[in-house]
């Protein structure tokens, strides 16, 4: 809907009842099977990812997941990743270009956790390692920012050859909230600062940073119009000779 | 007796006299809280008690660290398009301040015998954050030395992410993490210094991505501040939870290395990765 305001999608980014990663995970995907851990010392929950088959052909899904009550935000952690939670995701990326399976990315966060535990087991280091690696991939990646796409704990998972938006998405370098504490000293002047950072799907789209805007699904909703759509993505990018996809995404990021 | 010729003077006497000092003849150490002479610091701006390295300009660092250097891009800064009045405002102010037009100073400078790509950030413009300006010429400075076949040395001075270019700020962490890969795939050497402060956006990429991290004691260095993670979540922090030593401690940094140090230790390091390698042909 492009006559709420930046507040307003804001808002319905972060909607309770939106649909969640696990559901996406769960329309799109058959025979999804679950990995857990990032073989140093942890399986962070905030992060959901697996192998599926995506019209019959294997894919490998990271996302992130909100919690949808209480119990599954503590254990999510509102959706926010430790570093434990990237170095999961990044295995699994790695995992995926070994077996020559493309990589959708799904991003519903307000940023990486900020804890002391996330900073002293290396959560800047942990980003850094999914951005630089992940730029490298051999293979398709794709992104959907879902609902929030906070800071660099959203960038960690958004460094690929395209990256998408639902319509009640938002996506920038820092929360409202987080931006108008820094701007103005002012944590209750969200909606000026909504306004300011240009984070709408719309605004993102006219400033070239993301390729396209997804419509809305809601839980329930039948999603093969998406899963068509991305099988259609993951077919033209595969076309593409291996060096000159990864040349191209590359170059993308070159021309920020 | 001894008491009347050694008068204790009074508290508003002793305030007096402190006021008459200079500001700038005392300072005081915001890590070990102790007082000198500024003159004790000398050249290299260190607290002569922990060793801690007080913030300085790129310009001045340029000149203590390196045998020469000089400077590419120069001209480069804020793009136009960003036309909010106190924005403005603020990078005028820095660039008189620090005597650069964006917050990273670029440039070839020599180690010894040995030419090097150079980056420092600078944390008096706009707390050193990552422009749009800033990671074009870091990205610019990583192509340059790929070209040229060069290490890259790179100091680390940052608050993050530079709020008022949004997005685009955001952007620059893969653009400038696109060209440390190029490079280190050419197989050159890439050696970070973090200095005070390192922190968000710099940390989470091309602080955390060189062959060898070396740190400035005493120096903050972390991706989430303080007070967002006692705002957020509210955990309280202990106190030198994001230091270098704390760091260092759990694994990110190679060494901590003193400012006097830093320019043999660069060499070192330099030379240790430019010698010719009989082992690997």
């Amino acid at each position: 809907m492009a006559n709420k305001t930046a507040y307003e999608r804001v808002k319905a980014a972060r909607r309770p009842d939106k649909i969640t990663t696990a559901q996406l995970i769960h329309g799109l995907t058959s025979e999804f099977f679950e990995q857990h851990g990032d073989r140093l010392e942890a399986d962070d929950q905030a992060i959901i990812g697996g192998i599926g088959l995506l019209n019959d052909k294997p894919i490998t899904v990271v996302g992130i997941q909100k919690g949808t009550d209480t119990d599954e935000n503590i254990a999510r952690h509102f959706g926010s990743p430790t570093p434990e939670g990237y170095r999961k995701a990044l295995r699994l990326m790695k995992q995926a270009e070994k077996f020559h399976r493309p990589i959708l990315a799904l991003v519903n966060t307000p940023g990486a956790w900020p804890d002391v535990e996330s900073e002293y087991h290396g959560q800047g280091s942990a980003v850094a390692q999914n951005i630089i690696q992940g730029m490298q991939l051999r293979v398709p990646y794709v992104t959907i920012i879902v609902g929030e796409g906070g800071s660099g704990g959203a960038l960690a998972l958004s460094c690929g050859d395209r990256v998408f938006m639902f319509e009640d998405s938002i996506y920038s370098v820092l929360s409202p909230e987080g931006y108008a504490s820094i701007m103005w000293k002012d944590s209750s002047k969200v909606q000026e600062a909504a306004e300011e950072l240009k984070l709408t799907p719309e605004a993102l789209l006219k400033d070239g940073i993301i390729d396209k805007i997804i419509h809305e699904y809601k839980p329930g909703d039948d999603l093969s119009s998406l899963r068509d759509f991305l099988d259609q993505e993951f077919s033209t990018l595969a076309k593409l000779p291996i060096d000159e996809l990864v040349e191209r995404r590359n170059q993308r990021y070159r021309n920020f | 007796m001894l008491r009347s010729r050694f008068n204790m003077p009074s508290h508003e006497e002793l305030v007096k006299r402190m006021d008459a000092i200079p500001d700038h003849v005392l300072r005081e150490c915001p890590i070990c809280h102790s007082t000198f002479f500024s003159l004790r610091a000398g050249s290299s701006k260190t607290c002569p008690n922990c060793g801690y390295g007080f913030r300085i300009t790129a310009k001045r660092r340029a000149k203590i660290t390196f045998d020469s250097f000089k400077e590419i891009d120069a001209q480069m800064t804020v793009p136009k398009q960003y036309t909010d009045e106190k924005y403005v405002a603020k990078v005028k102010k820095a660039k008189k301040v620090t005597g650069i037009n964006e917050s990273v100073l670029t440039g070839i400078g020599t180690l010894g015998q040995q030419q090097v790509g150079v980056g420092i950030m600078d944390p008096f413009f706009v707390m050193g954050s990552l422009g749009s300006a800033t990671g074009e010429k870091i990205t610019r400075l990583f192509e340059e030395a790929t070209r040229k076949k060069l290490p890259v040395v790179m100091f680390t001075a940052s608050g993050g992410a530079r709020m008022q270019e949004g997005i685009h700020s955001l952007m620059q962490m893969a653009k400038v993490s696109g060209a440390v890969e190029e490079h280190s795939r050419a197989g050159l050497f890439y050696v970070v210094v973090l200095c005070d402060p390192t922190t968000g956006g710099v940390t989470a990429s091309f602080a955390m991505q060189g062959d060898v991290i070396l740190a400035e004691p005493h120096a903050l260095v972390g991706f989430a501040g303080r007070r967002v993670i006692e705002q957020t979540i509210m955990q309280k922090p202990p106190k030198d939870f994001q230091s270098a030593e704390t760091v260092m401690k759990h694994g990110f940094i190679d060494a901590i290395v003193p400012r006097k140090e830093m320019n043999q230790t660069l060499t070192r390091l330099i030379s240790l990765h430019t010698k010719e390698n009989v082992y690997g042909k």
